[in-house]
């Protein structure tokens, strides 16, 4: 076993449960994880090699072969696709002289695929040895592919341009914009930190009493998903376990969505005073935050933060002088995996394992982290319950509608003026994000609502409001100019990234998705009939019997965008009349033999 | 020692012990779910989908599902159904199954519920994917091509450490099992025909051992797959 290995296994006492951990820092040292490693873990661990690889290629950022001295990862997102990825890909592959998949020729850079970043509102992107380098140009990668062959570190390649705000910090010196549009009430504004948890001692608040004033203020989750706070954390209160833990859910994956972002670069201690707030209620002594891997040029300023809270006594025995309430926060980063978004899944990841998500029942409130009762929240709901119980309930439930109170974070991006975050209250029309944006409304086609996991809309729903009553969402809006092939460029992309982000655990997933990819490629090269269209629609149901979110929604694209751009589909059937199968082209199937032969096919 | 508890399924009063699976409670009760990857003695996992049933007007797997009082359990409703051969058509669309030269003929599960559920020709368009025969251990023989990653021998294949024989590897699309190469020395005869044994199709068979019964006397040749919980009747 190498020294790193054994040191990294001694740091994690050996604990299995910390797989992800190991893995992460091992790579981070050696810049990929070995056979030889691999090994030493599994041996560590008492497990078998295939057990740890399990685990290993599940993560698209885990490297298993020596890597290049530059890895670049550049975004493939549809957003990407719609700012002018391809360009940036063929002046990567020009500038280092190899292909997307390789390694150049000196070993100095290899270039990758990978999946949204969270950087929509910068457009093309891309990881260089885990850090983001946006708003790619051609220039720009001209630059820093020059650069890299001399050998400049990836410290200097992005000290090009910093960020606005916190990303400027000595901790984090991010290239990174946060492009906040608007600020609310909720969430970017005035914060003094510990404020939250200094009125709950002030007041003498009881856990219980916590619980009552979350409910009273009507905070349901800002996930997407909308279930109430407060049922979730009476539910955990309730739950008997000799341990409970309270997990931030920072891997926002959904493709157009950043807002998580701009609030760990803004507001770090507005979510760990929720994570307290969460600990208190809950009768947990523990918080983890989940954060995805493409930011991990985050990690050292997160850390920063908890040091400081330690050293204030924010964290740690008798929180803010809160007695018998002990509270710890550690971060957990994930590896490239958008399905640990879902709540089951990201305890999974953090138990070091596949990122699978589990069977409900039990649910994470009884029987979450390492069978413990685990609550999971989204960070801007963990951001408004320590807002609302600074600012009280009456202020909380004045701003929003009824059934959807409080403020709602928007990352909107695509064809408009100004892609950003927007902190808006909820209630509020897709018409008015146009207007808030600089997008032109009769130069849209269409608005995804929700990510690709939520809905194609067209004009004519763009009188619709966003709140829990009508449409819901997560904050991802991404703005699709007529100038675009709808089909192609944006529900393709979205349909083959729910098959890369697939876990691959149920059938209806793995497999479903691949269909509908099959039956829309048909449908786009010509070979399409009207019944595809309609058998397309009839498929949901059975996607509809995975187990999580993402098997469930990974026909949306397709299905919302038949329903709202039915005449786009009908464009590519050729023989409206025509009933016999389209999709069997015999002059191909036959190629290979005529070549054989030396015919040419006659047909 | 847990409580009786009454429910439905298709209109059908039962009884059953709070608690227990939907699955095993509706065994019980001579109405067989059909299920691809659940198994005998081993926690579910729910990953075939194909015991999916609706409980209070709910889609659930019924192997993961304990059972409570007053639940009104949908098993044959034409919906369900559906889906239920809509899978098995996506798992026979997304492999390569060729029953006539498979070994585990007659005896194959997801072959015997193609059958139950009168499959012709899949809906789905055929992926036929280009996959390895993996005959490289000694005495086992791994064909992706039949496999339809039921997570079976992941979870009941273990050694006396509790280290996985067999194990996921990689996700989507692109996953498979793998053989742990340090434990494939361990793969005796028991342990191969036990894998074979635990695996619904010929994904997994023991090397040098074929054919013993011969087609007509297998497994399913006699009496259809569920039959020996709805003959009951």
């Amino acid at each position: 076993m190498s020294s790193v290995v054994s040191g990294v296994l001694q740091e994690y006492g050996n604990d299995a449960g910390r797989l992800m951990d190991i893995l992460l820092d091992i790579q981070a040292e050696n810049g990929y994880i070995s056979d030889e490693d691999i090994t030493g873990i599994a041996t560590g661990l008492d497990m078998s090699t295939a057990d740890v690889e399990q685990t290993v290629s599940f993560y698209h950022f885990f490297a298993r072969k020596p890597m290049a001295k530059y890895n670049v990862y550049l975004n493939n997102s549809a957003i990407a696709v719609l700012m002018g990825r391809e360009k940036i890909a063929e002046a990567f592959e020009r500038e280092s002289g190899c292909k997307f998949g390789e390694v150049s020729e000196d070993g100095m850079i290899s270039l990758d695929d990978c999946a949204d970043i969270g950087m929509a509102d910068q457009e093309p992107a891309a990881l260089i040895n885990g850090l983001v380098f946006p708003n790619l140009t051609g220039f720009r990668v001209k630059e820093l592919v020059r650069d890299m062959r001399k050998g400049v570190s990836v410290d200097e390649l992005r000290a090009h341009g910093l960020g606005d705000g916190m990303n400027n910090s000595q901790y984090m010196k991010a290239t990174v914009n946060n492009n906040i549009r608007k600020k609310g009430a909720v969430i970017f504004s005035e914060y003094q930190a510990g404020s939250a948890l200094d009125k709950v001692k002030t007041d003498r608040m009881s856990p219980e009493q916590l619980i009552e004033l979350v409910k009273q203020s009507g905070l349901r989750g800002r996930g997407g998903a909308g279930f109430p706070t407060a049922m979730k954390w009476d539910f955990c209160r309730k739950a008997k376990g000799e341990k409970k833990y309270i997990f931030c859910n920072a891997d926002e994956g959904e493709p157009g969505t950043f807002k998580d972002r701009v609030i760990l670069t803004e507001r770090p201690r507005l979510i760990f005073d929720g994570m307290a707030l969460a600990g208190y209620a809950v009768g947990a002594h523990k918080g983890i935050l989940y954060v995805r891997y493409e930011y991990m040029y985050m990690k050292e300023y997160l850390e920063s933060i908890l040091t400081e809270m330690r050293n204030e006594g924010a964290l740690g025995k008798k929180v803010n002088g809160i007695d018998g309430f002990d509270f710890e926060i550690r971060i957990q980063y994930g590896a490239g995996a958008y399905v640990c978004g879902e709540e089951s899944a990201l305890i999974e990841s953090a138990e070091g394992k596949r990122g699978e998500p589990r069977d409900r029942p039990p649910f994470p409130v009884e029987k979450g982290y390492r069978g413990m009762p685990t609550v999971i929240n989204n960070v801007e709901t963990l951001c408004s319950v320590a807002k609302l119980v600074t600012n009280g309930v009456e202020w909380f439930k004045s701003l929003g509608t009824g059934q959807s109170t409080g403020t709602k974070l928007l990352s909107i991006s695509g064809d408009v003026k100004y892609p950003g975050v927007y902190e808006v209250e909820w209630g509020f029309s897709i018409n008015d994000i146009l207007e808030m944006s600089g997008g032109d409304p009769a130069a849209v086609q269409a608005v995804q609502v929700g990510g690709p996991s939520g809905s194609c809309v067209g004009p004519n729903e763009f009188e619709r409001t966003i709140s829990y009553e009508d449409l819901s969402t997560g904050g991802s809006m991404m703005v699709i100019g007529e100038q675009h092939d709808l089909l192609q460029d944006v529900v393709l992309n979205f349909t083959e990234f729910f098959i890369d982000e697939s876990c691959g655990s149920c059938s209806t997933c793995r497999a479903l998705a691949v269909m509908y990819k099959k039956t829309l490629e048909k449908v786009l090269s010509g070979g399409g009939r009207r019944k595809d269209i309609d058998a397309m629609l009839s498929w949901a149901p059975i996607g509809k019997a995975s187990r999580c979110g993402l098997g469930q929604t990974a026909m949306n694209p397709i299905c919302t965008s038949i329903k709202n751009f039915r005449y786009l589909y009908e464009g590519h059937i050729k023989n409206a009349n025509e009933q016999y199968e389209g999709g069997f082209d015999i002059a191909k199937a036959v190629a290979d033999s005529c070549e054989v032969v030396g015919r040419r096919p006659n047909l | 020692m847990s409580e009786f508890v009454s429910f439905k399924i298709d209109g059908k009063q039962c009884m059953g012990r709070a608690g227990e699976y939907i699955t095993e409670a509706a065994e019980r009760n001579s109405i067989y779910i059909p299920t691809l990857c659940n198994y005998k003695d081993t926690a579910p996992k729910a990953s075939c989908r194909v015991c999916t049933v609706k409980v209070n007007g709910r889609v659930m797997t019924s192997c993961t599902t304990p059972l409570q009082e007053g639940m009104e359990i949908e098993n044959e409703t034409a919906e369900i159904q559906d889906i239920r051969s809509g899978i098995i058509e996506l798992l026979f669309a997304e492999g390569n199954h060729l029953c006539p030269s498979c070994e585990k003929s007659g005896s194959c599960e997801l072959q015997a519920l193609g059958y139950r559920f009168r499959m012709m020709v899949p809906r789905f368009p055929y992926l036929f994917p280009v996959r390895e025969i993996d005959a490289s251990h000694p005495r086992l023989i791994k064909d992706h091509n039949r496999c339809i990653l039921c997570k079976r021998c992941v979870r009941v294949m273990k050694d006396e450490k509790g280290r996985s024989f067999f194990a996921f590897y990689k996700r989507g699309a692109k996953l498979e099992i793998t053989v742990a190469p340090e434990l494939a020395d361990k793969i005796t005869d028991e342990v191969a025909q036990k894998a074979m044994d635990v695996c619904p199709t010929g994904a997994l068979l023991r090397k040098r051992q074929g054919w013993d019964v011969p087609v007509g006397k297998r497994l399913f040749d006699m009496k259809p797959i569920g039959s020996e919980f709805e003959q009951v009747k």
